[in-house]
């Protein structure tokens, strides 16, 4: 077992959320699928972390796994799988400790702002129902305290607002409002699963600039669900890469940026448009093939498949832990890259073993 | 809202207007007094009947006749099948007679038909869900005839006889003191109209769950309940708040549509328990060539569905609010 590697990577202060070996299952008609395998990962409190990966590899998985939002009776959770919010295991939470839980202390904002929102009842309906369920005020507070979160996300006549339906709603505004109504009970944690996705670049920018103000201001932990490093570059204290249900490297904004060591991380990198850095036949650099099926799985490297550096049976046969690469920080790779630039670097078996152990 | 309504109600006459037009004219592709004269009728005979029903007047003229009825709900002329009666007593006779049955199948329909499909897709997927869908296929699978006749014998018949008739409160029979007519109370409509209810509830109780069902695993399935269970709102809060005013708007289409079916839709249920509502008075009027009875069941019929598609709008506005009222 690749127990926890990183646990000495952390600052000195006691993270506020601790998933430790979070295995996600879910009952489907062709049996038992494994979603994310053994995902461990640690936020601290004003941290903002992101989640990085394509489509499929898991994100939103984990992330609805820490707000247990998956359906209860198709999931399965690993037997070693925790999820430690302060004392409390959240994978075996009872359903009423989650309900105090959710929206209280973590707060998820959505991809679709569009739907995200019950289009048949009032902004103010909606952002005073989680203030009832959280909050001891009365009616007249709950209200002002709602005008007063519109005011926060800058939504301009907060008071005629109130009385409006989402439909009557830009998309940004409507992402505010959802933003209104995650931290409106002042949560420890934000989820924000790909915020910004499904708005305009110029609206992007607005959202985010809001959500790291108001992170300041409430002094947030964010984890950041998304599959645009710009964003990630942005706002990011911190990086998870996920693929295929693994968490594959995770490291400082600085280091995944400027060292990333799995080769997937390096590709991805690669494949952003950037200005002056284009292949020999002027086309954008992208990763071959496409992410196994969870169905069919690679017996080793998960990324083999599609890795430029693969070239031994190891990568095919064995899957490689994840264990410090050359600069201490998880990486799940035989041969974690030294540089961008260099070749693989394979490491040393005692290395290998002292990780294990 | 009320200037809604009115709009609704104007956008509609032309509608109506188009209506009674066919109904009159298809009517009269045939001479009418033929119908009740038969074609060894004498010109006296067809020129005196012709009289009585204004069928000598121009079109135009018999064409406001009958508009002016249907607004002044007046239908002074006689029924040919039924001697001395008038259509307007016809219709105010077995009006409430039909809705006596309707209303409450209707209204009860959908109410458990919600609730069990609320259960259903609460356990989507589960036991409980698949007993539910199949006893609701099992129960829209069986004809009509069967739960009507199996009703009439095991429901009434049988017990009567074994009780000596008194102890059981249902008749076999539906036709009983008129709904709204003296001596009508509570448990005369128990009596006489309990068992047609409940055998039409039977028969809709299948279609209704398995389409309310399908309405409440769609919205279970929308991005607004994630949003709700994130904002720690407890299961019965989502279902009964969150999705149920959402899927208000296809069970009240539901509803609304089939009201008009029902009316004459239930003539099985009129024939069977002797019930003389709008079904079975018109199925009657139909086979006994009535044409007094037949164009104004049918203007009324028509007026009725169109009050219906209306008050389907106003119910809409008021629980969607991306229905604009102006």
């Amino acid at each position: 077992m690749s127990d926890t590697t990183h646990s000495d990577n952390q600052a000195p202060i006691e993270p506020l959320l601790k998933v430790r070996h979070l295995s996600t299952r879910f009952k489907t008609d062709r049996g038992v699928l494994t979603a994310i395998d053994d995902v461990s990962f640690d936020l601290a409190p004003g941290e903002t972390l992101g989640i990085v990966g394509e489509s499929g590899c898991g994100k939103t998985v984990t992330s609805k796994s820490v707000m247990r939002l998956l359906p209860d009776h198709l999931t399965i959770y690993g037997d070693d799988s925790e999820i430690m919010y302060k004392d409390l295991n959240l994978v075996r939470a009872s359903a009423g400790e989650m309900r105090k839980i959710r929206g209280d202390k973590i707060a998820m904002i959505f991809q679709e702002p569009m739907t995200a929102l019950n289009p048949v009842f009032t902004i103010g309906w909606q952002l005073d129902e989680t203030l009832k369920y959280h909050t001891d005020l009365n009616k007249r507070q709950r209200r002002e305290r709602v005008i007063e979160m519109l005011r926060l996300v800058e939504i301009p006549n907060p008071e005629q607002r109130v009385k409006e339906y989402p439909h009557q709603l830009s998309g940004g505004m409507r992402q505010r409002v959802m933003i209104a109504i995650a931290l409106s009970c002042e949560p420890d944690i934000l989820i924000a699963d790909e915020p910004t996705t499904a708005l305009d670049v110029t609206i992007q920018a607005q959202i985010l600039d809001l959500m790291n103000g108001l992170k300041r201001k409430f002094n947030t932990s964010i984890m950041l669900i998304t599959h645009d490093l710009g964003v990630v570059a942005t706002v990011c204290d911190r990086v998870m890469v996920m693929y295929a249900g693994r968490v594959i490297e995770s490291g400082s904004v600085g280091e995944i940026f400027h060292n990333p060591q799995h080769p997937y991380t390096k590709a991805l990198l690669e494949s952003i448009p950037k200005h002056g850095r284009k292949r020999a036949d002027g086309r954008l650099p992208t990763i071959p093939g496409i992410v196994p099926s969870l169905w069919e799985l690679p017996e080793g490297c998960r990324f083999e498949a599609r890795c430029k550096y693969s070239d031994s049976d190891r990568c095919i046969h064995q899957e490689p832990e994840l264990r410090p690469g050359l600069s201490d920080r998880p990486v799940r790779c035989h041969y974690a890259l030294g540089s961008p630039d260099e070749r693989p670097v394979n490491l040393t078996a005692s290395a290998a073993e002292g990780a294990a152990g | 809202m009320w200037g809604f309504i009115a709009r609704k109600l104007i956008y509609n006459v032309p509608v109506y207007l188009g209506i009674i037009l066919i109904v009159m004219l298809a009517l009269r592709v045939q001479d009418p007094t033929l119908m009740k004269l038969g074609k060894n009728a004498t010109p006296a005979q067809i020129e005196s009947v012709s009289k009585s029903m204004g069928l000598d007047q121009p079109f135009v003229i018999q064409y406001f006749e009958l508009l002016k009825n249907v607004v002044t709900f007046d239908f002074q002329e006689e029924s040919w099948s039924h001697g001395g009666k008038s259509v307007g007593e016809m219709l105010k006779s077995s009006i409430p007679m039909s809705l006596a049955i309707t209303v409450p199948t209707l209204g009860l329909s959908a109410i458990i038909g919600v609730c069990i499909a609320l259960v259903a897709a609460y356990y989507r997927g589960r036991a409980v869900d698949r007993v539910l869908m199949i006893v609701a296929v099992l129960g829209m699978s069986i004809s009509y005839l069967v739960y009507i006749i199996f009703g009439q014998f095991f429901g009434a018949f049988l017990p009567r006889q074994a009780l000596g008739g008194e102890n059981w409160p249902f008749e076999i029979t539906g036709y009983g003191p008129l709904f709204l007519g003296e001596g009508a109370t509570p448990m005369n409509w128990v009596s006489f109209y309990m068992l047609p209810v409940i055998i039409g509830l039977i028969v809709s109780l299948g279609y209704d769950t398995r389409f309310y069902r399908a309405v409440m695993v769609e919205e279970s399935s929308r991005d607004y309940i994630t949003t709700a269970l994130a904002k720690g709102a407890s299961k019965p809060k989502v279902i009964f708040v969150h999705m149920l005013k959402n899927a208000m708007i296809p069970i009240i289409t539901r509803v609304m549509s089939t009201l008009p079916f029902l009316i004459t839709g239930a003539v099985l249920m009129e024939i069977y328990f002797k019930i003389p509502g709008m079904g079975f008075q018109l199925i009657n009027a139909l086979t006994n060539l009535d044409f007094p009875v037949i164009q104004g069941f049918v203007a009324v019929l028509a007026a009725m569905f169109i009050l219906t598609v209306i008050a389907t709008d106003v119910l809409y506005a008021l629980v969607d609010p991306r229905v604009r009222l102006s």
